[in-house]
């Protein structure tokens, strides 16, 4: 299990508990957690679940693969910390994640 | 003005769904038109996930989203279906009576149906492209913004900045570029996901001159009323720049829509359009709405209920379709007819 923060656009603070091998993604939409839509279901095929990950957090969660960033092409506003939640996997090493979810998904 | 399209039923929506619809009415000897917005057949699984593995269709324990589509396109190819893509129906008008449906349908291409039942299986709506949520965009969108090239003439002379890095990004590049008075091409990284070969063909352009590259991204618009003079934008660094422009076109790739289905007198429930689960009709007779696009207490949105949907809607369309003739169920294992409508078995032979 892993707890993880959303944060969304108006600073508004949500925590969730997520298990372990399931996608971030999932624990947000399980959550009701707004500005993540995941319009695909977790295919990572639409960009929709695009989040930031915190700056304490980059180097744990690491970079987005090559068909990830392909992806975050179709995204708003993409930061150098961006990913899309359906690709990061829940782990022990995840608990106490903080993310920020975008003002929209585009 | 082309002539009119009669058929039996219309089937709105190419995906799964769709597809095996074509095979349920074909048994029943209902011949179908499909219409989609999508250039190719086969929807979401085609255009969102071909190659992602699927585990819930009964009796394959794993198909792909393009192999689901390939196995349906090999089962419904007795009934010979019609394909009408690249397509969005725009208008469905009923022209006959609830006893006797009749409707008349057309698309943003012109063609015009005449169909005694239509199907909808059109998914999560209708593919559209993206509008990147930029502030203010919409004031200048069909004047200096556009999301798709329909005549490249329109563009001759104009000072563009095509956003993207995918091949509709750099397809544009390549071929506006000669016509245009100066071509920016912006992409957020320095990386295409398009054809190496066109990516090639960019870069040998921007080295010679010819046209502009610059990575960052599009955060605000400048213009007068709905013409654009120029955009601002943000690099990797988050320094703003600005680049000058009367034309953009972003291609941030598609996203699903209800489209025009919302304009058609049905009753609506969310952007879903309701339907009774005895046969799967809206609020229209002789409407049917199958799969991810309907809803009714206890609806799950797997591609197997909508294999459910299509069988049920077809037995009702039938009623439709042959007022006169009376129909008998049947099963393909054992029944010569739909085995002869198959070209397999005994008969067939």
């Amino acid at each position: 299990m892993a707890q993880l923060t959303f944060i969304d656009f108006s600073g508004t603070a949500r925590e969730v508990q997520a298990e372990n091998g399931s996608t971030v993604m999932e624990a947000a939409i399980k959550n009701g957690i707004p500005g993540i839509e995941a319009e695909c279901g977790g295919a990572c095929a639409c960009a929709t679940c695009h989040v930031y990950v915190d700056d304490a957090w980059t180097d744990i969660v690491g970079k987005p693969t090559s068909m990830e960033e392909d992806m975050l092409d179709f995204a708003y506003d993409v930061r150098p910390v961006s990913r899309l939640s359906c690709q990061l996997r829940v782990s022990d090493a995840l608990d106490g994640l903080v993310l920020r979810t975008p003002e929209r998904q585009a | 003005m082309n002539d009119v399209v009669k058929t039996d039923a219309l089937i709105i929506g190419a995906g799964p769904v769709g597809l095996f619809a074509v095979f349920e009415l074909g048994l029943l000897d209902i011949r179908a038109h499909l219409v989609d917005i999508l250039p190719k057949i086969g929807g979401q699984c085609a255009e969102l996930y071909p190659e992602k593995p699927i585990y819930d269709i009964p009796g394959f324990p794993m198909v792909t989203g393009q192999g689901l589509v390939d196995n349906l396109m090999k089962q419904i190819e007795p009934f010979s279906p019609e394909f009408h893509l690249s397509e969005m129906v725009d208008s469905v008008t009923a022209i006959g009576t609830p006893e006797a449906p009749l409707f008349r349908v057309n698309t943003d291409a012109g063609t015009e149906f005449e169909a005694k039942v239509i199907i909808i299986a059109a998914g999560g709506g209708s593919f559209q492209p993206k509008r990147p949520p930029i502030p203010g965009i919409d004031a200048y969108e069909g004047t200096s913004v556009f999301y798709a090239v329909r005549k490249m003439e329109q563009f001759r002379g104009r000072n563009i900045l095509i956003v993207g890095g995918g091949d509709s990004a750099l397809d544009w590049t390549l071929n506006l570029q000669p016509i245009a008075k100066r071509v920016t091409l912006m992409h957020r990284r320095d990386d295409f996901r398009a054809a190496p070969h066109s990516v090639e063909q960019m870069r040998s352009l921007v080295a010679s001159g010819a046209m502009d590259l610059k990575i960052g991204q599009v955060t605000g618009l400048e213009g007068e009323g709905s013409i654009l003079s120029a955009a601002i934008c943000r690099d990797a660094q988050d320094a703003e720049f600005r680049v000058e422009c009367d034309t953009m076109l972003p291609f941030f790739g598609l996203t699903m829509k209800l489209g025009p289905i919302a304009s058609w007198g049905l009753n609506l429930n969310e952007n879903l359009i309701p339907a009774d689960t005895e046969k799967f009709e809206t609020s229209t007779p002789g409407i049917f709405a199958i799969g991810d696009i309907n809803t009714y207490a206890g609806k799950l949105k797997l591609i197997l209920s909508g294999f459910h949907e299509a069988a049920l809607a077809a037995h009702r369309a039938h009623r439709y379709v042959y007022p006169d003739k009376k129909l008998t169920f049947q099963y393909t294992t054992s029944s010569s007819s739909l085995q002869k409508k198959l070209g397999v078995g005994a008969a067939s032979t």
